[in-house]
Protein backbone atom coordinates (compact mmCIF):
# COMPACT_ATOMS: atom_id res chain seq x y z
CA UNK A 1 0.00 0.00 0.00
CA UNK A 2 2.79 2.43 1.00
CA UNK A 3 6.04 1.92 -0.90
CA UNK A 4 9.06 4.00 0.05
CA UNK A 5 12.07 3.55 -2.22
CA UNK A 6 15.61 4.94 -1.84
CA UNK A 7 14.36 8.07 -0.14
CA UNK A 8 16.89 10.74 0.77
CA UNK A 9 15.72 13.77 2.68
CA UNK A 10 16.98 16.39 5.11
CA UNK A 11 17.00 19.96 6.26
CA UNK A 12 19.39 22.42 4.66
CA UNK A 13 22.81 20.78 4.44
CA UNK A 14 21.94 18.05 6.93
CA UNK A 15 20.95 14.73 5.43
CA UNK A 16 18.57 12.88 7.74
CA UNK A 17 17.66 10.00 5.40
CA UNK A 18 20.30 8.32 3.27
CA UNK A 19 18.32 6.02 1.01
CA UNK A 20 15.48 4.36 2.88
CA UNK A 21 13.39 1.60 1.37
CA UNK A 22 10.43 0.13 3.19
CA UNK A 23 6.78 -0.73 2.75
CA UNK A 24 3.58 -0.93 4.71
CA UNK A 25 0.90 -3.32 3.51
CA UNK A 26 -2.87 -3.07 3.90
CA UNK A 27 -4.02 -3.89 7.40
CA UNK A 28 -0.50 -4.17 8.80
CA UNK A 29 1.02 -2.68 11.94
CA UNK A 30 4.59 -1.72 11.10
CA UNK A 31 6.95 -0.26 13.68
CA UNK A 32 9.91 1.97 12.88
CA UNK A 33 12.57 1.86 15.59
CA UNK A 34 15.84 3.66 16.04
CA UNK A 35 17.73 6.09 18.23
CA UNK A 36 17.08 9.83 18.42
CA UNK A 37 18.24 11.58 15.29
CA UNK A 38 18.05 8.46 13.14
CA UNK A 39 15.59 10.16 10.78
CA UNK A 40 12.34 8.54 11.91
CA UNK A 41 10.37 11.79 12.16
CA UNK A 42 11.87 12.99 8.89
CA UNK A 43 10.57 9.87 7.18
CA UNK A 44 7.04 10.34 8.52
CA UNK A 45 7.04 14.02 7.58
CA UNK A 46 8.16 13.11 4.08
CA UNK A 47 5.29 10.66 3.67
CA UNK A 48 2.82 13.25 5.00
CA UNK A 49 4.11 15.84 2.53
CA UNK A 50 5.45 18.29 5.12
CA UNK A 51 8.92 17.72 3.72
CA UNK A 52 9.90 16.81 0.17
CA UNK A 53 12.45 14.05 -0.39
CA UNK A 54 15.51 15.01 -2.46
CA UNK A 55 15.68 11.62 -4.10
CA UNK A 56 13.69 8.46 -4.22
CA UNK A 57 9.98 7.89 -4.44
CA UNK A 58 7.10 7.57 -2.03
CA UNK A 59 4.20 5.71 -3.58
CA UNK A 60 0.74 5.29 -2.11
CA UNK A 61 -1.37 2.69 -3.89
CA UNK A 62 0.87 3.13 -6.91
CA UNK A 63 0.64 6.93 -7.03
CA UNK A 64 3.81 8.98 -6.60
CA UNK A 65 3.22 11.47 -3.77
CA UNK A 66 6.07 13.78 -4.78
CA UNK A 67 3.77 16.34 -6.37
CA UNK A 68 0.75 15.88 -4.13
CA UNK A 69 0.14 18.77 -1.69
CA UNK A 70 0.13 17.84 2.00
CA UNK A 71 -3.58 18.53 2.48
CA UNK A 72 -4.37 16.32 -0.51
CA UNK A 73 -2.30 13.50 0.93
CA UNK A 74 -4.78 13.51 3.83
CA UNK A 75 -7.50 13.26 1.18
CA UNK A 76 -5.83 10.08 -0.11
CA UNK A 77 -6.30 8.39 3.29
CA UNK A 78 -2.94 8.97 4.99
CA UNK A 79 -2.97 10.58 8.44
CA UNK A 80 -0.07 11.58 10.67
CA UNK A 81 -0.16 12.10 14.42
CA UNK A 82 2.89 14.35 14.61
CA UNK A 83 5.63 14.51 17.18
CA UNK A 84 4.55 16.69 20.10
CA UNK A 85 0.86 16.27 19.15
CA UNK A 86 0.48 19.73 17.56
CA UNK A 87 -3.10 20.20 18.70
CA UNK A 88 -5.09 23.42 18.41
CA UNK A 89 -4.74 24.32 22.08
CA UNK A 90 -7.11 27.28 22.13
CA UNK A 91 -9.95 25.15 20.79
CA UNK A 92 -12.12 22.55 22.45
CA UNK A 93 -11.76 18.79 22.09
CA UNK A 94 -14.87 18.82 19.94
CA UNK A 95 -13.46 21.52 17.64
CA UNK A 96 -10.17 19.68 17.26
CA UNK A 97 -12.02 16.54 16.25
CA UNK A 98 -14.25 18.52 13.87
CA UNK A 99 -11.15 19.97 12.18
CA UNK A 100 -9.86 16.42 11.71
CA UNK A 101 -12.94 15.81 9.58
CA UNK A 102 -12.19 18.78 7.33
CA UNK A 103 -11.14 16.69 4.33
CA UNK A 104 -13.88 15.79 1.87
CA UNK A 105 -13.24 12.07 2.39
CA UNK A 106 -13.92 12.50 6.09
CA UNK A 107 -17.01 14.68 6.09
CA UNK A 108 -19.68 12.10 5.35
CA UNK A 109 -18.21 9.67 7.89
CA UNK A 110 -17.89 12.40 10.53
CA UNK A 111 -20.57 11.17 12.94
CA UNK A 112 -19.46 7.55 12.77
CA UNK A 113 -15.82 8.49 13.26
CA UNK A 114 -16.60 10.72 16.21
CA UNK A 115 -18.44 7.85 17.88
CA UNK A 116 -15.49 5.60 17.12
CA UNK A 117 -13.08 8.05 18.79
CA UNK A 118 -15.33 8.42 21.84
CA UNK A 119 -15.68 4.64 22.07
CA UNK A 120 -11.89 4.28 22.01
CA UNK A 121 -11.32 7.09 24.51
CA UNK A 122 -14.49 7.57 26.59
CA UNK A 123 -12.85 10.29 28.67
CA UNK A 124 -12.84 12.57 25.62
CA UNK A 125 -16.63 12.50 25.45
CA UNK A 126 -16.76 13.84 29.02
CA UNK A 127 -14.18 16.51 28.18
CA UNK A 128 -15.52 17.36 24.73
CA UNK A 129 -16.23 20.99 25.63
CA UNK A 130 -12.95 21.62 27.39
CA UNK A 131 -10.08 23.52 25.84
CA UNK A 132 -7.41 21.11 24.72
CA UNK A 133 -4.61 22.94 26.49
CA UNK A 134 -6.38 22.33 29.81
CA UNK A 135 -6.16 18.54 29.34
CA UNK A 136 -3.48 16.24 30.71
CA UNK A 137 -0.73 14.99 28.40
CA UNK A 138 -2.36 11.59 28.04
CA UNK A 139 -5.72 13.07 27.16
CA UNK A 140 -4.07 15.41 24.68
CA UNK A 141 -2.45 12.42 23.01
CA UNK A 142 -5.88 10.81 22.79
CA UNK A 143 -7.19 13.94 21.07
CA UNK A 144 -4.24 13.83 18.67
CA UNK A 145 -4.96 10.21 17.75
CA UNK A 146 -8.66 11.05 17.60
CA UNK A 147 -8.12 14.01 15.28
CA UNK A 148 -6.13 11.80 12.92
CA UNK A 149 -8.84 9.12 13.03
CA UNK A 150 -11.42 11.76 12.11
CA UNK A 151 -9.69 12.11 8.72
CA UNK A 152 -10.99 8.58 8.05
CA UNK A 153 -7.52 7.23 7.26
CA UNK A 154 -6.54 3.94 5.69
CA UNK A 155 -3.02 4.34 7.03
CA UNK A 156 -2.43 5.96 10.41
CA UNK A 157 1.13 7.15 11.07
CA UNK A 158 2.18 8.04 14.60
CA UNK A 159 5.35 9.76 15.75
CA UNK A 160 6.15 8.59 19.28
CA UNK A 161 2.60 8.65 20.63
CA UNK A 162 3.63 7.41 24.09
CA UNK A 163 6.46 9.91 24.61
CA UNK A 164 6.30 11.55 28.02
CA UNK A 165 3.25 9.59 29.15
CA UNK A 166 2.88 7.55 32.33
CA UNK A 167 3.20 3.81 31.57
CA UNK A 168 -0.50 3.19 32.10
CA UNK A 169 -1.51 5.89 29.63
CA UNK A 170 1.16 4.83 27.15
CA UNK A 171 -0.26 1.33 27.25
CA UNK A 172 -3.79 2.68 26.74
CA UNK A 173 -2.68 4.53 23.61
CA UNK A 174 -0.85 1.53 22.18
CA UNK A 175 -3.80 -0.75 22.93
CA UNK A 176 -6.06 1.69 21.10
CA UNK A 177 -3.80 1.27 18.05
CA UNK A 178 -4.39 -2.46 18.05
CA UNK A 179 -8.12 -1.76 18.24
CA UNK A 180 -7.92 0.73 15.36
CA UNK A 181 -5.93 -1.78 13.33
CA UNK A 182 -8.53 -4.46 13.97
CA UNK A 183 -11.04 -2.22 12.18
CA UNK A 184 -8.88 -2.39 9.07
CA UNK A 185 -6.64 0.68 9.37
CA UNK A 186 -2.94 0.08 8.68
CA UNK A 187 -0.64 1.52 11.35
CA UNK A 188 2.89 2.86 10.86
CA UNK A 189 4.37 3.55 14.26
CA UNK A 190 7.53 5.32 15.39
CA UNK A 191 8.07 4.36 18.99
CA UNK A 192 10.77 4.65 21.65
CA UNK A 193 9.35 1.85 23.77
CA UNK A 194 10.88 -0.96 21.73
CA UNK A 195 9.50 -4.01 23.58
CA UNK A 196 5.97 -2.59 23.49
CA UNK A 197 6.26 -1.66 19.84
CA UNK A 198 7.64 -5.05 18.83
CA UNK A 199 4.94 -6.80 20.83
CA UNK A 200 2.14 -5.21 18.82
CA UNK A 201 3.78 -4.79 15.40
CA UNK A 202 3.49 -7.39 12.67
CA UNK A 203 6.76 -6.20 11.19
CA UNK A 204 9.39 -3.68 12.16
CA UNK A 205 12.30 -1.78 10.67
CA UNK A 206 15.31 -0.42 12.51
CA UNK A 207 16.58 2.94 11.25
CA UNK A 208 20.05 4.16 12.21
CA UNK A 209 21.82 7.23 10.82
CA UNK A 210 19.34 7.50 8.00
CA UNK A 211 19.55 3.86 6.87
CA UNK A 212 17.52 0.74 7.51
CA UNK A 213 19.85 -1.64 9.36
CA UNK A 214 17.45 -4.48 10.13
CA UNK A 215 13.95 -5.54 9.41
CA UNK A 216 11.76 -8.47 10.17
CA UNK A 217 8.76 -9.76 12.05
CA UNK A 218 8.29 -8.39 15.55
CA UNK A 219 9.26 -11.62 17.29
CA UNK A 220 12.29 -12.09 15.00
CA UNK A 221 13.63 -8.65 15.89
CA UNK A 222 13.10 -9.38 19.55
CA UNK A 223 15.67 -12.19 19.13
CA UNK A 224 18.02 -10.15 16.91
CA UNK A 225 21.31 -9.71 18.84
CA UNK A 226 21.91 -6.19 17.53
CA UNK A 227 18.42 -5.04 18.43
CA UNK A 228 18.71 -6.62 21.87
CA UNK A 229 22.05 -4.95 22.55
CA UNK A 230 21.05 -1.52 21.27
CA UNK A 231 17.43 -1.22 22.32
CA UNK A 232 16.59 -3.74 24.97
CA UNK A 233 19.48 -3.08 27.34
CA UNK A 234 22.33 -5.26 28.70
CA UNK A 235 20.09 -7.62 30.65
CA UNK A 236 18.13 -8.57 27.57
CA UNK A 237 21.32 -9.00 25.56
CA UNK A 238 22.64 -11.56 28.06
CA UNK A 239 19.39 -13.48 28.40
CA UNK B 1 -17.69 65.77 35.91
CA UNK B 2 -20.23 65.80 33.13
CA UNK B 3 -17.61 67.15 30.79
CA UNK B 4 -15.32 64.26 31.63
CA UNK B 5 -18.11 61.71 31.21
CA UNK B 6 -18.96 63.25 27.87
CA UNK B 7 -15.38 63.01 26.69
CA UNK B 8 -15.00 59.42 27.84
CA UNK B 9 -18.22 58.52 26.02
CA UNK B 10 -16.94 60.07 22.81
CA UNK B 11 -13.67 58.20 23.34
CA UNK B 12 -15.56 54.93 23.71
CA UNK B 13 -17.36 55.53 20.43
CA UNK B 14 -14.13 56.35 18.61
CA UNK B 15 -12.68 53.25 20.22
CA UNK B 16 -15.17 51.12 18.30
CA UNK B 17 -13.57 52.36 15.10
CA UNK B 18 -10.11 51.58 16.47
CA UNK B 19 -11.28 48.07 17.26
CA UNK B 20 -12.68 47.55 13.78
CA UNK B 21 -9.56 49.02 12.18
CA UNK B 22 -7.38 46.68 14.23
CA UNK B 23 -9.43 43.54 13.58
CA UNK B 24 -8.33 43.23 9.96
CA UNK B 25 -4.68 43.83 10.77
CA UNK B 26 -4.86 41.31 13.61
CA UNK B 27 -6.50 38.66 11.44
CA UNK B 28 -3.94 39.00 8.65
CA UNK B 29 -0.99 39.07 11.05
CA UNK B 30 -2.32 36.19 13.12
CA UNK B 31 -3.01 33.90 10.18
CA UNK B 32 -0.41 34.80 7.55
CA UNK B 33 2.30 36.07 9.95
CA UNK B 34 2.45 39.00 7.55
CA UNK B 35 2.41 42.54 8.95
CA UNK B 36 0.52 44.62 6.44
CA UNK B 37 1.65 48.19 7.19
CA UNK B 38 -0.53 49.37 4.31
CA UNK B 39 -3.60 48.48 6.36
CA UNK B 40 -4.27 52.18 7.05
CA UNK B 41 -4.16 52.92 3.32
CA UNK B 42 -6.77 50.21 2.78
CA UNK B 43 -8.88 52.02 5.38
CA UNK B 44 -8.28 55.24 3.45
CA UNK B 45 -9.52 53.57 0.24
CA UNK B 46 -12.64 52.39 2.08
CA UNK B 47 -13.22 55.97 3.19
CA UNK B 48 -12.94 57.29 -0.34
CA UNK B 49 -15.22 54.53 -1.56
CA UNK B 50 -17.93 55.69 0.81
CA UNK B 51 -17.25 59.34 -0.02
CA UNK B 52 -17.63 58.90 -3.78
CA UNK B 53 -20.65 56.64 -3.45
CA UNK B 54 -22.22 59.40 -1.42
CA UNK B 55 -21.03 62.31 -3.57
CA UNK B 56 -21.74 60.79 -6.99
CA UNK B 57 -24.63 58.42 -6.36
CA UNK B 58 -26.13 60.01 -3.28
CA UNK B 59 -25.79 56.73 -1.40
CA UNK B 60 -26.14 56.93 2.37
CA UNK B 61 -22.65 56.32 3.85
CA UNK B 62 -23.89 53.59 6.19
CA UNK B 63 -25.69 51.86 3.31
CA UNK B 64 -22.54 52.15 1.20
CA UNK B 65 -21.04 49.47 3.45
CA UNK B 66 -22.98 47.00 1.31
CA UNK B 67 -20.94 48.12 -1.70
CA UNK B 68 -17.62 48.88 -0.03
CA UNK B 69 -17.43 45.51 1.78
CA UNK B 70 -17.60 43.30 -1.33
CA UNK B 71 -15.36 45.68 -3.30
CA UNK B 72 -12.72 45.56 -0.56
CA UNK B 73 -13.01 41.80 -0.47
CA UNK B 74 -12.17 41.68 -4.17
CA UNK B 75 -9.36 44.21 -3.70
CA UNK B 76 -7.99 41.94 -0.98
CA UNK B 77 -8.03 38.95 -3.32
CA UNK B 78 -6.12 40.96 -5.96
CA UNK B 79 -3.54 42.33 -3.51
CA UNK B 80 -2.98 38.86 -2.07
CA UNK B 81 -2.58 37.26 -5.47
CA UNK B 82 -0.35 40.03 -6.80
CA UNK B 83 1.80 40.95 -3.80
CA UNK B 84 1.51 38.69 -0.77
CA UNK B 85 1.01 35.18 -2.18
CA UNK B 86 4.70 34.60 -2.73
CA UNK B 87 5.73 35.93 0.69
CA UNK B 88 3.89 33.19 2.57
CA UNK B 89 6.19 30.57 1.06
CA UNK B 90 9.04 31.74 3.27
CA UNK B 91 9.61 30.94 6.93
CA UNK B 92 8.01 33.28 9.43
CA UNK B 93 10.93 35.63 10.04
CA UNK B 94 11.55 36.19 6.33
CA UNK B 95 7.81 36.64 5.87
CA UNK B 96 7.63 39.54 8.32
CA UNK B 97 10.67 41.29 6.81
CA UNK B 98 9.42 40.88 3.25
CA UNK B 99 5.90 41.87 4.13
CA UNK B 100 7.17 45.08 5.74
CA UNK B 101 8.91 46.05 2.52
CA UNK B 102 5.88 45.17 0.42
CA UNK B 103 3.56 46.91 2.88
CA UNK B 104 5.52 50.16 2.92
CA UNK B 105 5.76 50.10 -0.85
CA UNK B 106 2.06 49.47 -1.17
CA UNK B 107 1.29 52.25 1.32
CA UNK B 108 3.36 54.75 -0.66
CA UNK B 109 1.82 53.65 -3.94
CA UNK B 110 -1.75 53.85 -2.67
CA UNK B 111 -1.09 57.23 -1.08
CA UNK B 112 0.37 58.62 -4.31
CA UNK B 113 -2.48 57.11 -6.30
CA UNK B 114 -5.08 58.70 -4.03
CA UNK B 115 -3.42 62.12 -4.29
CA UNK B 116 -3.23 61.76 -8.06
CA UNK B 117 -6.84 60.66 -8.48
CA UNK B 118 -8.59 62.67 -5.82
CA UNK B 119 -6.08 65.44 -4.85
CA UNK B 120 -4.79 65.98 -1.33
CA UNK B 121 -7.93 67.91 -0.28
CA UNK B 122 -9.78 67.06 2.87
CA UNK B 123 -13.17 65.53 2.08
CA UNK B 124 -16.13 64.92 4.29
CA UNK B 125 -19.51 63.34 3.88
CA UNK B 126 -22.49 65.49 4.72
CA UNK B 127 -25.64 63.75 5.82
CA UNK B 128 -29.01 65.16 6.86
CA UNK B 129 -28.68 63.49 10.26
CA UNK B 130 -25.02 64.50 10.72
CA UNK B 131 -25.75 66.98 13.50
CA UNK B 132 -28.43 65.00 15.30
CA UNK B 133 -27.73 64.40 18.95
CA UNK B 134 -29.53 62.26 21.48
CA UNK B 135 -29.58 63.66 25.00
CA UNK B 136 -29.56 61.17 27.82
CA UNK B 137 -28.71 61.71 31.47
CA UNK B 138 -26.95 65.00 30.84
CA UNK B 139 -24.83 63.49 28.05
CA UNK B 140 -25.23 64.23 24.38
CA UNK B 141 -24.70 61.32 22.04
CA UNK B 142 -24.19 62.09 18.33
CA UNK B 143 -26.26 59.54 16.40
CA UNK B 144 -23.59 59.10 13.74
CA UNK B 145 -21.02 58.05 16.33
CA UNK B 146 -23.48 55.81 18.10
CA UNK B 147 -24.49 54.13 14.84
CA UNK B 148 -20.81 53.68 13.93
CA UNK B 149 -20.08 52.01 17.25
CA UNK B 150 -23.09 49.72 16.86
CA UNK B 151 -22.14 48.79 13.30
CA UNK B 152 -18.51 48.18 14.25
CA UNK B 153 -19.67 45.90 17.03
CA UNK B 154 -22.08 44.09 14.70
CA UNK B 155 -19.31 43.50 12.14
CA UNK B 156 -16.94 42.15 14.80
CA UNK B 157 -19.73 39.92 16.11
CA UNK B 158 -20.41 38.60 12.61
CA UNK B 159 -16.70 37.96 12.12
CA UNK B 160 -16.55 36.11 15.42
CA UNK B 161 -19.45 33.87 14.40
CA UNK B 162 -17.81 33.28 11.03
CA UNK B 163 -14.55 32.22 12.67
CA UNK B 164 -16.17 29.94 15.23
CA UNK B 165 -19.05 28.36 13.30
CA UNK B 166 -18.16 28.33 9.63
CA UNK B 167 -16.09 25.36 8.44
CA UNK B 168 -13.55 27.59 6.71
CA UNK B 169 -13.62 30.01 9.62
CA UNK B 170 -12.39 27.24 11.86
CA UNK B 171 -9.83 26.35 9.23
CA UNK B 172 -8.55 29.94 9.33
CA UNK B 173 -8.21 29.77 13.12
CA UNK B 174 -6.49 26.41 12.92
CA UNK B 175 -4.04 27.81 10.37
CA UNK B 176 -3.33 30.77 12.65
CA UNK B 177 -2.53 28.45 15.50
CA UNK B 178 -0.37 25.87 13.70
CA UNK B 179 -0.30 25.76 9.91
CA UNK B 180 1.46 22.41 9.75
CA UNK B 181 -1.13 20.82 12.01
CA UNK B 182 -3.78 22.42 9.79
CA UNK B 183 -2.22 20.75 6.74
CA UNK B 184 -2.30 17.42 8.57
CA UNK B 185 -6.01 17.93 9.20
CA UNK B 186 -6.47 18.23 5.45
CA UNK B 187 -6.86 22.02 5.34
CA UNK B 188 -5.64 23.83 2.24
CA UNK B 189 -3.55 26.38 4.14
CA UNK B 190 -3.00 28.59 1.08
CA UNK B 191 -6.73 28.99 0.74
CA UNK B 192 -7.03 29.89 4.41
CA UNK B 193 -4.40 32.60 3.78
CA UNK B 194 -6.32 34.05 0.83
CA UNK B 195 -9.50 34.04 2.84
CA UNK B 196 -7.96 35.73 5.88
CA UNK B 197 -6.34 38.42 3.75
CA UNK B 198 -9.53 39.13 1.81
CA UNK B 199 -11.60 39.33 4.99
CA UNK B 200 -8.93 41.53 6.58
CA UNK B 201 -9.10 43.92 3.63
CA UNK B 202 -12.90 43.94 3.76
CA UNK B 203 -12.70 44.88 7.45
CA UNK B 204 -10.35 47.74 6.54
CA UNK B 205 -12.86 48.91 3.93
CA UNK B 206 -15.67 48.81 6.47
CA UNK B 207 -13.57 50.70 8.99
CA UNK B 208 -12.78 53.32 6.35
CA UNK B 209 -16.46 53.75 5.57
CA UNK B 210 -17.30 54.36 9.22
CA UNK B 211 -14.31 56.69 9.60
CA UNK B 212 -15.49 58.78 6.64
CA UNK B 213 -18.85 59.40 8.31
CA UNK B 214 -17.21 60.59 11.52
CA UNK B 215 -14.18 62.51 10.27
CA UNK B 216 -12.96 64.25 7.18
CA UNK B 217 -10.67 62.07 5.11
CA UNK B 218 -7.55 62.70 3.01
CA UNK B 219 -4.93 60.58 1.25
CA UNK B 220 -2.47 60.88 4.17
CA UNK B 221 -4.74 59.45 6.83
CA UNK B 222 -3.40 55.89 6.37
CA UNK B 223 -0.33 56.03 8.57
CA UNK B 224 -2.26 57.31 11.55
CA UNK B 225 -4.76 54.45 11.25
CA UNK B 226 -2.06 51.84 10.78
CA UNK B 227 -0.49 53.10 14.01
CA UNK B 228 -3.78 53.01 15.91
CA UNK B 229 -4.48 49.52 14.63
CA UNK B 230 -0.98 48.37 15.55
CA UNK B 231 -1.32 49.75 19.09
CA UNK B 232 -4.62 47.93 19.53
CA UNK B 233 -3.15 44.67 18.20
CA UNK B 234 -0.25 44.92 20.65
CA UNK B 235 -2.64 45.83 23.46
CA UNK B 236 -5.18 43.08 22.81
CA UNK B 237 -2.92 40.34 21.47
CA UNK B 238 -3.69 37.91 18.68
CA UNK B 239 -6.33 35.22 18.55
CA UNK B 240 -9.59 36.88 19.60
CA UNK B 241 -11.57 39.34 17.51
CA UNK B 242 -13.79 40.27 20.47
CA UNK B 243 -10.61 40.91 22.45
CA UNK B 244 -9.32 43.16 19.68
CA UNK B 245 -12.57 45.13 19.73
CA UNK B 246 -12.36 45.56 23.51
CA UNK B 247 -8.75 46.68 23.05
CA UNK B 248 -9.96 49.33 20.60
CA UNK B 249 -12.58 50.60 23.05
CA UNK B 250 -9.91 50.73 25.73
CA UNK B 251 -7.59 52.80 23.56
CA UNK B 252 -10.41 55.21 22.69
CA UNK B 253 -11.30 55.75 26.35
CA UNK B 254 -7.64 56.01 27.40
CA UNK B 255 -7.03 58.69 24.78
CA UNK B 256 -10.06 60.65 25.92
CA UNK B 257 -9.00 60.34 29.55
CA UNK B 258 -5.47 61.52 28.88
CA UNK B 259 -6.74 64.40 26.78
CA UNK B 260 -9.00 65.39 29.67
CA UNK B 261 -6.21 65.06 32.22
CA UNK B 262 -3.27 66.56 30.35
CA UNK B 263 -4.86 68.50 27.51
CA UNK B 264 -5.60 67.77 23.89
CA UNK B 265 -2.03 67.62 22.56
CA UNK B 266 -1.35 64.57 24.76
CA UNK B 267 -4.19 62.53 23.27
CA UNK B 268 -1.86 60.64 20.94
CA UNK B 269 0.83 60.00 23.54
CA UNK B 270 -1.14 57.56 25.62
CA UNK B 271 -1.38 55.06 22.75
CA UNK B 272 2.38 54.96 22.34
CA UNK B 273 2.85 54.60 26.08
CA UNK B 274 0.44 51.65 26.04
CA UNK B 275 2.38 50.20 23.11
CA UNK B 276 5.71 50.30 24.92
CA UNK B 277 4.34 49.20 28.28
CA UNK B 278 2.56 46.21 26.75
CA UNK B 279 5.65 45.11 24.83
CA UNK B 280 7.70 45.22 28.03
CA UNK B 281 5.19 43.76 30.48
CA UNK B 282 2.94 41.45 28.49
CA UNK B 283 4.10 40.98 24.89
CA UNK B 284 1.29 38.57 24.03
CA UNK B 285 -1.32 41.21 24.88
CA UNK B 286 -4.29 41.28 27.24
CA UNK B 287 -6.26 38.57 25.49
CA UNK B 288 -3.51 36.88 23.48
CA UNK B 289 -3.04 33.15 23.74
Amino acid sequence: MLEIRDVEAGYGDARALAGVTLSVGAGEIVALLGPNGAGKSTLLKSVAGLLRPRRGTIRWEGEDLARVAAHRIVERGLALVPEGRRLFGSMTVEENLALGAFAARARSARQANRERVYALFPVLRERSRMLVRALSGGQQQMVAVGRALMTNPRLLMLDEPSLGLAPRLARAILEALVEINREGVAVFLVEQNVPAALALAHRAYVLESGRIVSEGRGDELLQDPHVRRAYLGPLAARG
Amino acid sequence: MDVLAQQLLLGLMIGGLYGLAAAGLSLVFGVLKVLNVAHGELIMLGGYGAFWLSALLGLDPFASLLVVLPLSLVLGLCLYGGLFAFVVRFDEETRVKNSLLIGFGLALALHALAVRLWTADERSIVTSYGGTVISAGGLSIPVVRLASLALAFALIGALHLLLTHWRWGRAVRATAEDWQAALLAGIDVRRAYVLAFAIGTALAGAAGTLVSVNYSINPSMGLEWTLKALIVVVLAGLGSMIGTFVGGLFLGVAEAASAAAFGGPYREVVGLVIFVVMLVLRPRGLFGR
